[in-house]
């Protein structure tokens, strides 16, 4: 039909576009820079070889989760990423892991690695000291300030953490106080304030009820502009909603690392499979 | 470990099930309608208008499964495209139900006319057409992707005949203006016949959703 023809039928004048609008899962297409890789990387506990060969490389500023049975190997994966291992005696790591260019397993200043590589554990863990000389305890490691720039890095820090509003009336009351998440989020607000460029978090969320946790998984998200987050959780829905990779081991081993939304839709390796959808053993 | 038998698989099994009968009740009203057509039978023709409740029934009975899984079960992988699969084969069944009734009623107007030819297209035309169904149902059950393949592939052959037959039936209306009533109900049939063809094509392409992850709807279309 020519335009002539159609004289009777009006045309709406302006043309609708045919692309949608941008979202936040649309607009990402290049990948993130790698923050830390692991190469080669083993583990033993003793004898134990806790850690196979794992090739991975963490993107900076996205949420990284590990997720497996228990013993497949991801909370030592997460605990070698800041030495911690070195607390204890007989056990050891073999190959690299690469931070900004520099091998983690053998930097000799284990004190300035873990303040870039910050750790949150299961179990909320206050010092048993007020709420503000939490967060200033670790600060004071690290620099000396005077009194009025402490209390902006521990109102800052605490903020950060979403627990300013609920604590800025009693900072001189003891972190014991505070309930399970906001014990936990004082405990974030702490590894914070050093402002590391990593945050490690093991299970952050086993010990706290659905509504911490949902505050806690909302921080993700905002702390991923700042900071490189690794989470191992034993909760698949948690690693689903808050995040961006996911990455799943099996006795030692990574089996399949991809994007969150393709490894719980379609993931590639029938083992990971099965252990999504519950089928596993 | 022994692998333990979940409430969620035998939920998952159910809902199979469920939506198997559902597909067997459209591919019923299908052939009912058209042999209520070819055979005048008013009876039968009747019989696919009374059975449409069960089927729109069975409908609401799916979807409302399906939403409590997902709420329930969180399902991942290969649970979470068959829920989504099972879901849209559900409304694909529903409307395949709708065509017959649509044969059906065409069937009980052209009983009140003449015979405008023999039926030789139309029966070819079903055959396939429920045999596309019935074999997009058999893939999901058996997770067979080459079957649901064949299924996809089978299409063309539908509009093919419906274009043969709508050429025919044009000729017949030109010649004879006596005929048109009858013969454009016979077009609507064609219509309604080819639409039954694309439904299963549609539930094909959900069975190998479902079953390799892969969406192949649109296949012009540039994904990552």
């Amino acid at each position: 039909m020519t335009a002539d023809q159609s004289e009777g039928i009006r045309m709406v004048s302006a043309p609708l576009s045919v692309k949608p609008p941008d979202t936040a899962q649309s607009s990402g297409a290049t990948p993130a820079p790698v923050k830390i890789a692991a190469r080669n990387l083993n583990f033993y506990y003793g004898k134990f070889h806790a850690v196979k060969n794992v090739n991975v490389e963490i993107r900076q500023n996205v949420v990284t989760a590990f997720i497996g049975p228990s013993g497949c190997g991801k909370s030592t994966l997460l605990r070698i990423f800041n030495r911690m291992y070195d607390l204890y005696p007989r056990q050891r790591a073999e190959g690299e892991v690469i931070l900004d260019g520099q091998n983690i397993l053998t930097v000799k200043s284990i004190r300035q690695l873990r303040s870039k590589v910050g750790m949150v554990f299961q179990k909320p863990t206050p010092f048993p000291m007020s709420i503000h000389e939490n967060i200033a305890f670790g600060i004071r490691l690290y620099e000396k300030l005077p009194r009025s720039e402490m209390d902006d890095r521990v109102r800052h820090a605490l903020t950060k953490a979403g627990l300013w509003d609920e604590v800025k009336n009693k900072l001189n009351q003891s972190g014991l106080g505070l309930s399970g998440g906001q014990q936990q989020r004082l405990c974030i607000a702490r590894a914070l304030a050093v402002n590391p460029e990593v945050l490690l978090l093991d299970e952050p969320c086993s010990a706290l009820d659905p509504l911490s946790t949902s505050k806690i998984e909302e921080l993700l998200f905002e702390l991923k502009e700042a900071c490189t987050i690794v989470i191992v959780t034993h909760n698949m829905q948690q690693a689903a909603r808050a995040s961006d990779n996911t990455a799943f081991m099996l006795e030692g081993t990574l089996i399949e690392y991809s994007e969150t939304s393709k490894l719980f839709t379609t993931p590639s390796d029938p083992r990971t499979e099965a252990y999504i959808t519950g089928r596993f053993g | 470990m022994e692998h333990m038998e979940r409430h969620f698989e035998h939920d998952l099994e159910e809902l199979k099930q469920r939506l198997l009968w559902m597909g067997s009740l459209a591919e019923r009203a299908v052939h009912q309608s058209v042999h209520a057509l070819l055979e005048a039978d008013e009876a039968v023709a009747e019989s696919v208008l009374a059975e449409e409740d069960a089927i729109n029934e069975m409908q609401i009975e799916i979807d409302e499964r399906v939403q409590r899984l997902l709420a329930l079960q969180a399902p991942m992988a290969v649970d979470l495209r068959f829920l989504l699969a099972v879901s849209r084969i559900n409304g694909d069944l529903e409307r395949i139900g709708d065509q017959a009734v649509n044969i059906a009623q065409s069937a009980m107007r052209i009983m009140r006319h003449p015979q405008v030819k023999p039926y030789v297209d139309l029966p070819r035309m079903t055959e396939l057409a429920e045999g596309m169904v019935r074999d997009s149902l058999n893939a999901l059950v058996r997770g067979d992707q080459e079957l649901a393949q064949s299924v996809m592939q089978r299409d063309d052959q539908v509009d093919r005949l419906r274009d043969q037959l709508f050429r025919e039936l044009l000729t017949y209306m030109m010649e004879n203006s006596a005929v048109v009533f009858a013969a454009f109900e016979l077009v609507l049939v064609a219509k309604n016949l080819e639409r039954i063809g694309d439904h299963a094509t549609n539930i094909a392409e959900d069975v190998i959703y479902f079953v390799a992850g892969r969406d192949v709807r649109h296949p012009a279309l540039d994904r990552r």
